[in-house]
């Protein structure tokens, strides 16, 4: 699910046909089959304000498996929306083959044509970005129409019912992106860890070994679960705990399903919208657009791309890096060249290769700039006290640790790393997690809320060993409640 | 380009009205919202001065039970945003908790404090849901202590006596048929009124024909005129059945007494020097509840406040959350001050009385007698005395209490409770209603 949002414009009077559309649609499509963009089949549906609240409480999604969460969510969206707080967005996109995407009935022809320009910018990022591989486009409707087929089955179930689900849910919900984070990264499975770790006990063939005693091999400790750290929690409670009932273990695989679906667009944000930001702008200044609707789309555009002080606009930075890549490998300063040699392929073919085989963290860590980090005006804060402050500007010193600590913000990074290291953790089926700490700590009150969800779902005592004001600690929630323990 | 031709769905105005697809979650969040609000209840009477407030008044309720937890990040991740040209380090760009920038993605809720939690009811609204878990019996149903308020008459039933002028001619006319129909002497009449009408009637209508031509007569009953109503012509042609003393059905009226329930609470707080902040802050949140509960339950209801330490004054809702006294403590000075009160404005025989009592219990020993005889006098008069020892948590260990004095009241609508926090509030409080339903059962 993709999103541009219109920032509380005034409700325009639609004055076009479907008709209309459908020719711009063909334009579009042609030019963008002339820039190369290749797409899944596309479908938009027009929908009014209320649909699109709809749609952006159930991500998207057309058939979504009912929580209360969707009910907050709506409220909240409609609260902001009927307050002008937030403007609804033109546009929403879900990947999916064929890629589906909502259009405001309401907006003018401009908005329209723009939204599908932009539509088709994602639409082929969808398809051909590494990360989306994992996600199985053509599936996507039918596999989130039949979990909530499941989801309501289980609900009306007597001997179930909305509590118990939502019990699940709940808890399920607050661990979700526990998962692993690099979908194309395989996971192995027991058997291939096992294997491995028989390997690396063998350690390295040694050519002196006639020379000097034969190194102690020690084997490896088959019986230990899990073999190697595991970071899908839901699924690993789910093959773990014997006592879940096999709605429950199913509730989780729904939940663990989502997730990584969407942290493919998580992993995504900025390249992607700055790839269909790149792409609408480029599209429509080739379509010869008559002077008012250019006009209407200059407008539009800026507003959606520009930069905002005290946050990073993903269509902003996104489009820029994407501009600047294209620059540089069509039109390199002397200095650019004196640094990094001349460029070896045009600046066309450099940013398709860019969309296939990045994401978000290493898009920024290869492509953003010294240079573009200060004309952006990039800066790392943090908190003194009640306030934030900047602690370190993009010059020369502090870039590479502004870079950094963006880096760290977006995609996945933004999410605390927990690894299961240990099912029965002093013989006693204590679940044992590991914080893997990057020098940020857990909010310690989300962190014990979370952590009596672990804790619910694992049917017994769940400890979670991570770093506190520098001091190791250990967070223990159990039968008697949560506590905090120090560790050497 | 891949794929067949793009494909646009129209709005349909159908769809759109049939989609309202959050219907459910939204009723089920709803649900959960008002749930927290009730499991939250003891800190939210307790922080708000929401006494004989606006019923429409809006307050804040934290709600704890409706955040989406998940494992984020504290404080000391810092973040990067975007300036506006010239940032420079060691400028403030904003506070902590709230508008963080750079919150990145909300889809990860990478940052705590970007959900609400926070909404907003009335006053009205929260009472409803305050007493909606709370199963109590009816109050209503006990028999109130009512002033006959306004005289309005209202019908109800029949009687066969009664003044001439209630007299229902209709119901007496009925009577009569009823009677003639039963009496042997007039089966013949009515054979004969059914052979008159068999040739284009039918059996029932010609039943009913012969009954309204009676009942014609019955209306020119009370005139002298007989010979000259339509039924004077039947009553040629029958024999003569005249109206019994037992046809006669009367109106009956009753006399509307309208229960004007009155109610008085009369909230009694120790402001002694050993009264602190915390004490009457769990007593107020008690005197609260109370006074809400009885406007649910009476139309009339006044609110007395009696501060006391070793003598009692009424005084103002205002004075006497904020005043603060020093000096000993007589209980008795408070009841007796109650009494008096409830002598001059209150007569027992027309306001149902609620009185209640908070203190720390650290009485002068001396005053103990008197406190315990005023005590019972108070307990006779009221409908449901209580007396609340608010001690915060510890305290009771060393200081003297008032619980083992009071023990020896046998009084059964007299009720103790102990206030050690503030979660046993709302405990407390049911256990105080509990009293009053076992009087009445």
């Amino acid at each position: 699910m993709s999103a541009a949002q219109n920032a509380g414009g005034s409700p325009r009077i639609a004055a076009w046909n479907l008709n209309d559309l459908v020719e711009w649609d063909r334009r579009i499509r042609d030019k963008a089959a002339e820039f190369g963009l290749d797409c899944y089949p596309q479908e938009f549906e027009l929908c009014d304000h209320t649909g699109m609240l709809g749609y952006m409480a159930y991500s998207g999604m057309p058939s979504h498996y009912p929580h209360w969460s969707y009910g907050k969510a709506y409220e909240k969206l409609k609260t902001l929306y009927d307050h002008g707080v937030s403007g609804l967005p033109y546009e929403m996109v879900i990947n999916s083959n064929p890629a589906i995407a909502y259009l405001m009935r309401d907006n003018s022809i401009l908005l329209q044509v723009l939204t599908i320009a932009h539509v088709y910018g994602h639409n082929d990022f969808f398809k051909n970005n590494f990360t989306f591989k994992s996600t199985r486009a053509e599936l996507t409707i039918e596999a989130f129409k039949a979990a909530a087929i499941r989801v309501r089955r289980y609900v009306e179930d007597p001997s179930i019912g909305v509590e118990q689900v939502e019990r699940i849910l709940d808890a399920a919900h607050a661990l979700s992106w526990q998962c692993r984070r690099n979908l194309a990264i395989k996971k192995l499975t027991p058997l291939e860890q096992m294997a491995r770790a028989e390997d690396s006990a063998q350690g390295q063939p040694d050519p002196f070994q006639k020379i000097h005693a034969r190194k102690q091999i020690e084997a490896p400790d088959f019986h230990k679960v899990p073999l190697e750290p595991d970071e899908d929690l839901l699924l690993f409670i789910r093959d773990h705990n014997p006592f879940l009932a096999d709605w429950e273990k199913d509730l989780l695989t729904i939940v663990d399903e989502e997730a990584k679906y969407f942290i493919s667009m998580m992993e995504t944000k900025i390249m992607n919208e700055g790839w269909a930001s790149y792409w609408h702008k480029k599209i429509l200044e080739s379509l010869e657009l008559e002077q008012g609707l250019h006009l209407e789309f200059i407008v539009n555009h800026n507003q959606v791309v520009r930069p905002i002080p005290g946050q990073i606009n993903p269509y902003h930075l996104g489009l820029k890096i994407w501009e600047d890549i294209y620059r540089r490998f069509t039109n390199p300063t002397a200095e650019e060249i004196k640094r990094d040699g001349p460029p070896v392929k045009s600046g066309t073919e450099k940013i398709f290769e860019v969309r296939e085989v990045e994401r978000d963290a290493s898009f920024i860590r290869r492509y953003l700039t010294e240079d573009l980090m200060r004309e952006m005006d990039i800066f790392e804060y943090e908190a003194r006290g009640e306030e934030l402050v900047v602690s370190k500007v993009a010059d020369e010193e502090g870039w590479r640790e502004v870079k950094a600590t963006l880096i760290k913000n977006v995609g996945t990074n933004s999410i605390p790393v927990l690894k299961v290291e240990d099912a029965d953790f002093g013989q006693n089926r204590t679940l044992y997690v590991k914080h893997y700490h990057d020098g940020r700590d857990l909010h310690i009150e989300y962190a014990e809320k979370s952590l009596t969800y672990l804790q619910r779902l694992w049917g017994r005592e769940v400890v979670l060993e991570t770093v506190l004001d520098g001091k190791r600690s250990l967070l223990c929630s159990n039968d008697r409640g949560f506590s905090v323990r120090a560790l050497k | 380009m891949s794929g067949g031709d793009t494909i646009f769905r129209e709005y349909r105005i159908s769809d759109a009205e049939r989609s309202d697809r959050s219907a459910g979650d939204r009723l089920r969040h709803r649900q959960k919202v008002r749930e927290s609000i009730r499991e939250n209840i003891a800190d939210i009477i307790a922080e708000e001065s929401i006494i004989g407030k606006d019923k429409d008044r809006v307050i804040k309720v934290p709600l704890r039970g409706i955040k989406e937890y998940r494992f984020v990040f504290g404080d000391n991740a810092p973040g990067a945003s975007q300036g506006d040209g010239d940032s420079r380090p060691g400028q403030v760009v904003g506070k902590t908790g709230k508008d963080r920038p750079g919150k990145g993605d909300e889809q990860a809720g990478d940052r705590p404090g970007v959900d609400y939690y926070e909404t907003d009811v009335t006053l009205e609204e929260l009472i409803e849901i305050m007493f909606e878990d709370l199963e109590l019996p009816n109050l209503e149903r006990r028999a109130l202590r009512e002033i006959q308020s306004d005289y309005s008459s209202r019908r109800k039933g029949y009687r066969k006596v009664g003044i001439r002028i209630r007299l229902d001619k209709r119901r007496t006319a009925k009577q009569r048929v009823m009677r003639m129909l039963a009496s042997d002497k007039r089966n013949d009449a009515v054979a004969r009124a059914l052979e008159e009408s068999k040739a284009d009637r039918e059996l029932d209508t010609g039943v009913e024909g012969a009954l309204d031509e009676i009942a014609l007569e019955e209306g020119a009953l009370d005139e002298e005129a007989l010979a000259a109503s339509p039924g004077a012509a039947f009553q040629r042609v029958h024999r003569r059945f005249p109206f019994h003393q037992d046809d006669l059905r009367y109106k009956h009226v009753e006399i509307d007494t309208k229960e004007e329930s009155n109610a008085a609470v009369i909230c009694i707080m120790d402001t002694s020097g050993s009264m602190d902040t915390m004490k009457k802050y769990l007593a107020r949140s008690f005197f609260f509840l109370l006074y809400q509960f009885i406007s649910t339950r009476y139309r009339n209801v006044e609110i007395v406040f009696i501060a006391h330490h070793t003598e009692a004054s009424e005084v103002t809702e205002e004075e006497f959350f904020h005043k603060g006294e020093s000096g000993g403590t007589f209980i008795s000075s408070g009841y007796a001050k109650a009494l008096e009160i409830i002598a001059a404005r209150y007569h027992p025989s027309l306001w149902n009385l609620y009185a209640f009592h908070c203190s720390d219990g650290d009485n002068f020993d001396s005053d103990n007698p008197a406190a315990l005889k005023d005590a019972e006098e108070l307990a006779g008069i009221c409908n449901l005395l209580g007396y609340g020892e608010i001690k915060p948590l510890g305290s009771r260990y060393y200081e003297s209490s008032m619980l083992n004095v009071f023990r020896q009241i046998q009084a059964p609508n007299f009720h103790t409770v102990l206030i050690e926090r503030k979660e046993d509030i709302w405990p407390s409080f049911k256990a105080f209603l509990a009293k009053d339903r076992v009087k009445e059962a």
